[in-house]
């Protein structure tokens, strides 16, 4: 898995760079690659008629970290996900990824920019094999449309181990290089099975998704999300319907999904599993932010333990 | 019935066929296709019932076998549309009108639109937009009112878009009966140009009677469509087709663009029903608007449904059994809305897939699936 790590690395380079000639607020703010703010939620407020389901929420993630949202049920966590990847426009205020204001673009170009989600109620495109659903995240990195596919024009020079064995197709790959189609084909298949194997469960890569038992779905999502190769992945309460065993094996995917350079937002009810994988938590309750801070500050708040942590056996 | 299905399930040929070594396959369907040219001379007992001119009052087996083969191309086309990106086209038949109308309007002699031009230029009435240059215009025409109609209107979604696009199929229909300077209205055109080739026992290589050379003609156009349409479902662009039918906004998160492709299912679809569309009214020689009536729309758009939307065998199989079999038992021309209409609820009840559903792929990753574990077990 050293490729995302690498093309991540590479990405974090430009946008430090592109940081401070734009913006001179986060520039005081970049200190490197950790640290510096990747999202921010700027005073954001988000009304539905007469419901206010975010009420001037303020926060902001920063690059490499594991932050938290949390709240008790219709505290809005969710709605600020969607305001976050383009499903809904804030009524006021600003969301700003690297720099970018980013509210009111479409979902599929916020996905271009380095963010990805997965959903609360599993959706995956369920007449499709579970390596094929990562393919379509893989895709998003992919630039052959339709004139590429059917007549197989962009052509480049193949690497070495890229050449085929046979040795006329080896002559023929010499003299006219491979289609990018056909590359990232096969690019898109051998980071696919990857990421199967590195969420645990490429064993069954080639059922199709709505055939795959429930963790392995949630699982997939995740898998789908790693591969548009997003520097923010947004996690929709992952552990939903977890048992215990499976809520550790979860955290530990977490820490390393982090490690290979993503940062991680992630909504969860479990508290234990809140407690113990972030870094920092972001507390929502009807749609404000109550409080903000690492898991032991958050703990230990008396306006979250009566919001949240004092409802006996919500955690459970 | 389900005891038939069941058998056919037990032959299991999908599974046999992707099992069996590529020489094999390519043997099989080089099988297929030697016969598939044959057919038109096919003369041999038991397999010469399936002729529709065994009575007097049937009709030209050939002229049948190239009607087949024009509606294959327009189920691939439909394809694309419905079985792929998952928008309901209920207007197909206007692309198909648009493509034997553009080379009535540019390639006959007799056109109004031909006459002006010739007035114009001062050419000599003889003159014509030469053959191969009607099949540019034919396709330009139909991609361009592919876009037009898509741009707007993709944007709506499963029922509205099936209003609009049923709209379109009449609107085309009734302009071209109506706007009589330019398409002569309800008389239509006749003298619609012919391919050019040898002469051969002093008639036109394309004409009226020989019609096995016309059949011969799409069916290879056909096999080269269906290679062009086999290479885009394997690729990004089908999966990110898959993806918008599935679940069109998790597709948009995932970095799929929606519009995008839809509007190029949109106008691939438009193109092959246009160049469909070209092919009829060559062999035709004469196009007029009741050629194109609604009912061709929902007759496409059943070929697609009953033989299995998404999988190019089934619509294949849908196109040739909704065209063939009326024209086989024309004696019970009366009973062929209510056979229709049996055989549709039959197949809603007994096999709402279709009758070939696509496997969905999942069988072609097989021989990926030792790859796969492979790359499980070195964990």
């Amino acid at each position: 898995m050293s490729e995302p790590t690498h093309g991540s690395t590479v990405e974090q380079e430009e946008v430090v760079l592109k940081d401070t000639s734009d913006h001179d607020e986060i520039a005081i703010e970049t200190t490197g690659p950790d640290g510096s703010v990747l999202l921010e939620v700027d005073h954001v407020t988000l009304r539905f008629g007469g419901v206010v389901a975010l009420n001037d929420v303020n926060f902001q993630i920063r690059r490499g970290e594991i932050l938290g949202l949390i709240g008790p049920n219709g505290a809005g966590k969710t709605t600020c996900f969607n305001a976050m990847t383009g499903v809904y426009t804030p009524t006021e205020g600003k969301i700003r990824f690297k720099g970018t204001e980013i509210a009111g673009t479409k979902p599929h170009k916020i996905n271009q920019l380095g963010i990805a989600r997965t959903f609360q109620n599993i959706r995956l495109f369920p007449e499709m094999s579970a390596m094929e659903n990562v393919m379509v995240g893989c895709d998003a990195r992919h630039k052959t449309s339709v004139p590429g596919a059917l007549f197989r024009i962009y052509r480049q020079r193949p690497k070495e181990e890229e050449l085929p064995d046979n040795g006329i197709r080896r002559a023929f790959a010499k003299v006219f290089g491979i289609s990018r189609h056909t590359l990232e084909e096969r690019a898109g298949r051998r980071r696919s099975m990857e990421l199967l194997r590195f969420v645990g469960i490429a064993d069954r890569a080639h059922e199709l998704a709505r055939n795959l038992p429930y963790g392995y779905q949630r699982r997939l999502e995740i898998a789908r999300a790693l591969a548009t190769e997003p520097e923010l992945i947004c996690l929709d309460e992952p552990a939903a319907g977890f048992n215990p065993a499976e809520k550790e094996d979860l955290m530990g995917l977490i820490r390393r999904i982090r490690d290979l350079g993503h940062t991680v937002l992630v909504i969860e009810h479990d508290m234990k599993l809140v407690l113990g994988v972030t870094d920092r938590i972001v507390v929502l309750e009807f749609g404000q932010k109550i409080a903000e801070g690492t898991p032991d500050e958050v703990a230990r708040n008396p306006k979250v333990i009566a919001a949240y942590l004092g409802e006996p056996d919500d955690a459970a | 019935m389900s005891q038939l299905t069941a058998a056919y399930r037990g032959l299991r040929i999908g599974d046999r066929w992707d099992a069996a070594p590529k020489p094999v396959r390519w043997f099989g369907l080089l099988l297929v296709v030697a016969f598939a040219y044959y057919l038109p001379y096919l003369n041999i007992l038991p397999f010469a019932y399936i002729r529709t001119d065994l009575t007097p009052s049937g009709s030209d087996w050939a002229s049948v076998l190239f009607l087949v083969v024009v509606y294959m191309i327009v189920a691939v086309g439909l394809n694309v549309v419905i079985g792929l990106a998952g928008l309901l086209d209920l207007g197909y038949v206007g692309f198909y009108a648009l493509g034997a109308y553009s080379i009535a309007l540019f390639g006959s002699k007799s056109s109004p639109v031909v006459e002006a031009l010739q007035v114009k230029f001062g050419l000599s009435e003889e003159w014509a937009v030469p053959f191969a240059a009607c099949i540019p215009i034919a396709i330009v025409m139909s991609l361009v009112a592919g876009v037009i109609l898509g741009a707007p209107t993709l944007r709506l979604r499963g029922d509205y878009l099936a209003i609009v696009t049923l709209g379109f199929g009449e609107i085309i229909r009734i302009t071209a009966r109506n706007l009589d300077g330019v398409t002569n209205g309800a008389a239509g055109i006749t003298q619609v140009p012919t391919p050019p080739g040898p002469e051969i026992d002093g008639r036109q290589f394309f004409n009226t009677i020989d019609a096995e050379r016309w059949y011969w003609l799409a069916l290879t156009i056909l096999i080269l469509i269906i290679w062009l349409a086999r290479r885009l479902e394997h690729s990004r662009v089908g999966r990110a087709w898959l993806a918008i039918r599935e679940d069109e906004d998790a597709a948009a998160v995932m970095g799929v663009a929606g519009f995008k492709f839809k509007l190029w299912a949109f106008a691939i679809g438009a193109t092959l029903g246009g160049f469909a569309g070209l092919l009829f009214g060559s062999k035709q020689q004469y196009v007029e608007p009741n050629a194109f009536m609604v009912q061709l729309s929902f007759l496409f758009v059943a070929m697609v449904v009953i033989g299995g939307s998404g999988n190019i065998a089934g619509v294949l199989l849908g196109a040739f059994l909704l065209t063939y079999l009326p024209e086989r038992f024309r004696e019970f021309v009366e009973w062929r809305p209510f056979a229709f209409g049996v055989a549709l609820v039959a197949v809603m009840i007994l096999r709402p897939q279709g009758l070939v559903p696509s496997r969905r792929r999942a069988r072609e990753f097989e021989d990926r699936r030792h790859e796969a574990e492979e790359a499980a077990a070195d964990v």
